[in-house]
């Protein structure tokens, strides 16, 4: 009988361990010693918030105002604004301005998955037939040039998306540099 | 803003086991096209705005020829003049040319003057394919294997269970009939008068006192490492709104991690993207063609594609914003407390250190999980052991040689340029 109790015993300490080691749950977060120190108490920027209406912190700056270090794009977004970008619409960027490997980057990041490093309409989402119809950019039908580059990224293009928040200014130029300097390689 | 282009000819063969299996169900009314080469066409020129089965910018187009013969009374000419010059039908005062332009919200469809007679009747027989069902029939094989694995285990298991008990009675009854032979001979078993154990134990002093020490120790370090792991999230893996698979996006699209995390390249924060990035894509895929599994079917992932719609406000049927938008409640999976300052930035363009060196390979994690325990040890670790990235940057040239002189080193680490220093993280 002796046997028989001390048994009980070890299986009782060791239904105790498991449950204890399998009470952390991977889907739950662990303790914290001072969540005080750990939390901010000002908000978090994707946080939410009873400060507005919609319940969040992040809000959209307000119509008509431009945030810092950006400024006024004064082209439409429609038909026509895209035609007068293409006529009017230049670089403000010269030659030296332009990083060509931090173009080249940004480019590769956010461009080529569909275009191509190439430019070609060949990126690893129209070979894998995720999207199709992607254009070349040597296109003599289209025929881009700076103008409406910065256009299309600024605002999108039919299925496009806008690129505006991925890229600043600067950044949005660097890429239609590089964009073009891709055209004249097709086109060589 | 929408506008319709053409653009060139590209000479890409895809799927051709597939295109050669379609070009046998070629339906009856386009025979002289060659859907083969049809699909080439239309996947370069025409899929950018339109699909066979679905409203995008433009119409879905399958059987198009024989929907405006019946519907419309137009014939193959019709077509003709509207693909090369679609905005001088409708100059024309053509009826149905400026329906439907004014149905597509005065979408211009460009002209694609460069396609011969033989490449738009390429493209109808292409259109006029009867449409394929897919085949479900990988994903229940993959269930049936798994499964019979999982069964095998279970039996065997079974079996070693079964076998355990019979070996346990055999020798409980071999016990109890020796035990009976003893008796029924008059054998005098010998019932030896022993201490209990624990009285034994007890009366060893030195026994009592090693054991002592050792439960101590064991205890202390057992408790040293409950509370060490206060605090610690890795391994976190919470359940997210909306069943966002990094292996499909990054691992087997392999869309780069900044693509979505744009702003890990210039801000402290890398930053959970806004849902128009992911509508810059999902505006074209609205549902899921690739790899399945028994617990991730194709339903599945569709549905998801459907939360992101309803929360983007995206109406798929009409092509358009309804600008009724749900916030996403995402669940931070990577937290650093408050009083520790970490600056992506500095780190992906700076440092140029590969995302997946902290955050583990993501590109395979169908739902996301946090893979650094993120504690001060295993930053300074970090920071002890990697070399400072000192090439091409001319700005620090004068700094990191007099650094390396003072410590007498060709390449610096990061601890040595003071990434030691409380106050570079915490103030």
């Amino acid at each position: 009988m002796n046997h028989m109790k001390s048994l009980i015993k070890i299986s009782v300490i060791f239904v105790v361990l498991i449950t204890m080691t399998s009470c952390r749950k991977d889907t739950a977060p662990n303790y914290q010693f001072m969540p005080n120190m750990y939390t901010p108490i000002s908000y978090e920027t994707y946080g939410e918030s009873t400060a507005f209406a919609n319940g969040v912190e992040a809000q959209l700056s307000a119509e008509g105002t431009i945030s810092r270090g950006h400024s006024l794009f004064e082209y439409e977004n429609s038909l026509e604004g895209y035609a007068l970008a293409k006529e009017t619409l230049k670089s403000p960027l010269d030659s030296t301005q332009v990083n060509v490997n931090n173009a080249k980057i940004l480019y590769d990041i956010y461009c080529g998955i569909c275009h191509g490093v190439k430019g070609d309409g060949q990126g690893n989402l129209v070979k894998r037939e995720k999207i199709l119809g992607i254009p070349r950019y040597d296109d003599p039908a289209r025929a881009i040039n700076e103008g409406s580059i910065y256009h299309t990224i600024y605002y999108g293009k039919n299925a496009m998306g806008s690129y505006a928040n991925l890229l600043n200014e600067k950044e949005r130029w660097e890429v239609v540099s590089y964009v073009l300097q891709l055209k004249a390689d097709l086109e060589k | 803003m929408r506008q319709v282009i053409h653009c060139k000819l590209s000479k890409d063969f895809l799927c051709l086991g597939l295109i050669i299996l379609l070009a046998f169900s070629t339906s009856l009314s386009a025979q002289e096209g060659d859907p083969v080469t049809g699909k080439t066409l239309f996947n370069a020129n025409c899929a950018a705005c339109h699909q066979l089965d679905k409203k995008m910018t433009g119409p879905a187009l399958r059987n198009v020829e024989i929907r405006l013969s019946n519907d419309q009374g137009l014939d193959r000419a019709w077509i003709y003049a509207w693909i090369r010059n679609s905005a001088g039908l409708i100059k024309s005062g053509d009826a149905y040319a400026n329906k439907v332009y004014n149905d597509y919200g005065g979408t211009a469809m460009t002209a694609f003057p460069q396609l011969s007679d033989q490449d738009i009747d390429n493209i109808l027989a292409y259109t006029a394919e009867v449409k394929v069902e897919p085949v479900a029939q990988a994903t229940t094989t993959k269930t049936s294997t798994e499964t019979t694995s999982s069964i095998s285990n279970e039996l065997i298991l079974g079996a070693l269970a079964i076998l355990f008990v019979l070996l346990a009675s055999g020798l409980f009854l071999v016990n109890k009939t020796l035990r009976r032979f003893a008796i029924a001979k008059d054998i005098d078993l010998p019932e030896t008068k022993r201490t209990p154990l624990w009285k034994a134990f007890v009366q060893n002093q030195f026994l009592v006192l090693v054991t002592a020490i050792f439960l101590l120790l064991s205890s202390a370090y057992f408790v040293y490492g409950y509370l060490m792991q206060i605090g610690v999230d890795q391994g976190y893996q919470p359940i997210q709104p909306i069943h966002f698979s990094h292996k499909i996006h990054a691992g087997d699209n392999a869309i780069d991690c900044k693509y979505c995390h744009s702003s890990a390249r210039v801000s402290k924060t890398s930053g959970i993207p806004s849902l128009n990035v992911c509508m810059n894509c999902h505006k074209s895929i609205y549902e899921y063609k690739g790899e399945t599994t028994p617990e991730y079917s194709k339903e599945f992932y569709d549905g998801e594609i459907k939360k992101l719609y309803a929360a983007a406000g995206w109406d798929d049927a009409a092509q358009q914003y309804t600008g009724n938008s749900q916030p996403v409640k995402w669940v931070r999976i990577h937290n650093l407390p408050d009083f520790v300052y970490f600056n992506h930035s500095q780190h992906v363009s700076v440092a140029g250190i590969e995302c997946q060196t902290c955050h583990g390979p993501v590109q395979e994690m169908e739902i996301a999980s946090q893979f650094a325990p993120l504690t001060m040890g295993w930053c300074i670790d970090c920071h002890r052991t990697t070399n400072v990235k000192v090439e091409d940057n001319a700005y620090y040239t004068k700094i990191h040689e007099e650094l390396s002189k003072k410590y007498g080193v060709d390449k610096l680490t990061a601890a040595q340029m003071g990434g030691l220093e409380c106050g570079k993280c915490h103030y």
